[in-house]
């Protein structure tokens, strides 16, 4: 379980002006879940899943992770092993000169034996589909592709939290939607908990769980459905509703007997298909 | 305009072949060696016999001779003026005048044997870097340079800088590329004006690639240290390098071959 406590954060400016970046944060994440993080622009989101791995340490207030706090200088080290982070930009996350040896990176960080390393780059490579790849140096390789090494990368260690900061946001729609298919495969097939931050609410919508950030408290934690229902508030936040569920909103306002917060297209087929 | 098409850093060609098969530490010694000897040999025939050896090696590697040569093109100019200056500036017997200057018979031989230490020297690290991977040479000087972490070598270290320098020169190269093709678009030309006027012109791309350089190495310290990253203690290694029975076979001709000319002397 992922556990913030209190939590408060300021970043040090020049300035020395303290502007909480995060203010009394409580969040529960539990094993398996399959969250998404949205919230406008600065409101705090890589601030908040930066706390996860001990990256950023909280100003105020604790942050556990499988009971191991953040704090802990040797512990943090054991925290990392269990939680995997993807950032947004695909570029700036591979080290090694060839897609094995870069998943191999953390491996090799850990000091796990050669043989077992072999099994392990095999295994997160064949989840993520790049088995034909293993070879290519990083920079030939597509965006989306980028993005399934670092995920591989992550698995490799076994991890069992994967946190994903708008892992998508500079991503075609086909590579987009491929990652998301990821994800959620390994949430389903591999057990592995999910954080997802997206500016796509059209992604945020296939989540179990919403938080929604708003100057680094969190304002709203809710399903889809209850989050969207809520669009007035959410404009408040500069945060949309997806399209699908706009188009709904309309069709109600027009007069439809339908529910306003449909969330995809399948279901909004199946409400259209009654008026036929 | 494209200016990298298809950058691929160090000219490393995939072969199936001895030399590519031998461990990365006995190619970097036998470089080593191999230079020492050239610049410790004082006869003719023992650079007969080096050069007979760099023949021997280039052949067993299965390499076109041209991707050899294509190292020593650049250099040409260095060695024929090496050699020339060699020839004037060496004191000794005069045997040919030309306006004011003297050719020595000492400066030949000395132009002589400096131009073909040199050509030898480039034959044999195109030898190395043609058949071993940017990788596994890594892998290789990290090894070799870990005997001297005693006196406090960074060995790991100055192998991470190499590891990252491989993957992220094609990375700004493309990102170069992106910024000289944007600031042409607003109408920065950088193939006028005079040298002052063309280094100046090239400002605005070495700054933003500066910027977009420190904020790529901040991106990728926070990843590092997110996957686990602490120094080189208690590292593994994915490549396991093994010395196996031809790799002692190798070093032993090597050695034997390098000793027998530089004790020849006729
Ligand atoms: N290194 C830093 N130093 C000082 N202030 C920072 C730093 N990083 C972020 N901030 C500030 O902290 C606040 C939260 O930033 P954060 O990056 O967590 O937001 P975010 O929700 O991830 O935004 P985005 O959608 O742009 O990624 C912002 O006001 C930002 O200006
Ligand atoms: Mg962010």
């Amino acid at each position: 379980m992922i556990e913030f406590k209190n939590v408060t954060h300021f970043y040090n400016t020049e300035q020395n002006e303290k502007i909480a970046s995060l203010s009394g944060i409580n969040l529960k994440i539990h094993k398996g879940d399959f969250v998404a993080i949205i919230g406008a622009n600065g409101s705090g989101k890589s601030t908040l899943v930066k706390h996860i791995n001990g990256l950023l340490l909280p100003s105020k207030g604790e942050v556990l992770v499988e009971n191991l706090n953040t704090r802990d200088m040797e512990e943090v080290w054991n925290i990392r092993k269990q939680v995997g982070m993807v950032f947004q930009n695909p570029d700036n996350q591979l080290i090694a000169t060839t897609v094995e040896d870069d998943i191999a990176f953390g491996l090799e960080n850990i000091g796990i034996k050669a043989k077992e390393m072999g099994e392990r780059v095999d295994w997160a490579l064949n989840i993520v589909g790049l088995n034909g790849l293993r070879n290519s140096e990083p920079h030939l390789l597509s965006g989306g592709q980028k993005q399934r090494v670092v995920i591989a990368g992550a698995l490799a260690m076994n991890t069992s939290y994967l946190i994903l900061d708008e892992p998508t946001s500079m991503l075609d729609p086909k590579g987009r939607k491929n990652i998301l298919e990821i994800v959620k495969d390994l949430n389903k097939k591999e057990s592995i908990t999910i954080v997802y931050i997206t500016q796509f609410m059209s992604e945020a919508a296939q989540f179990d769980k919403i938080f929604v950030l708003d100057k680094g408290r969190i304002v709203l934690e809710d399903s889809p459905k209850k989050v969207f229902d809520k669009a007035e508030q959410l404009l408040g936040l500069s945060l949309e509703v997806p399209q699908i569920t706009r188009l709904a909103r309309e069709l109600v306002k027009s007069g439809l007997d339908i529910p306003g917060n449909i969330l995809n297209e399948d279901e909004m087929v199946k409400y259209l298909c009654l008026y036929i | 305009m494209m200016f990298f098409r298809n950058i691929t850093i160090g000219q490393y060609i995939y072969r199936d072949s001895i030399i590519h098969k031998l461990d990365p530490r006995v190619k970097i010694i036998t470089v080593i060696l191999i230079i020492t000897t050239i610049f410790l040999v004082n006869s003719w025939t023992g650079f007969f016999i080096i050069g007979f050896y760099l023949f021997i090696n280039i052949s067993l590697a299965k390499v076109h001779p041209k991707f050899v040569l294509k190292g020593i093109k650049p250099l040409l100019f260095i060695i024929s003026f090496t050699l020339l200056i060699h020839f004037f500036t060496t004191p000794g017997d005069i045997i040919y005048r030309i306006w004011i200057l003297n050719i020595t018979r000492e400066g030949i031989h000395r132009g002589l044997f400096i131009s073909v230490r040199l050509f030898y020297l480039i034959l044999s690290t195109s030898w190395l870097t043609l058949t071993t991977s940017p990788i596994a040479l890594t892998d290789g000087i990290e090894k070799l340079l870990s005997f001297l972490k005693i006196i406090r070598v960074p060995a790991h270290e100055i192998a991470m800088m190499m590891t990252i320098a491989l993957r992220f020169i094609p990375t700004l190269m493309e990102e170069t590329e992106k910024i000289i093709k944007a600031q042409i678009a607003r109408g920065a030309d950088f193939e006028s004006g005079n040298l002052v006027k063309r280094i100046q012109n090239f400002l605005p791309i070495i700054i933003p690639l500066f910027i977009n350089a420190f904020h790529r190495a901040d991106d990728l310290a926070i990843a590092m240290e997110a996957r686990c990253y602490r120094g080189g203690e208690g590292r593994t290694h994915y490549r396991q390098l093994s010395i196996n029975s031809i790799d002692h076979v190798f070093i032993i001709i090597t050695l034997f071959i390098l000793i027998v000319s530089y004790l020849w002397v006729v």
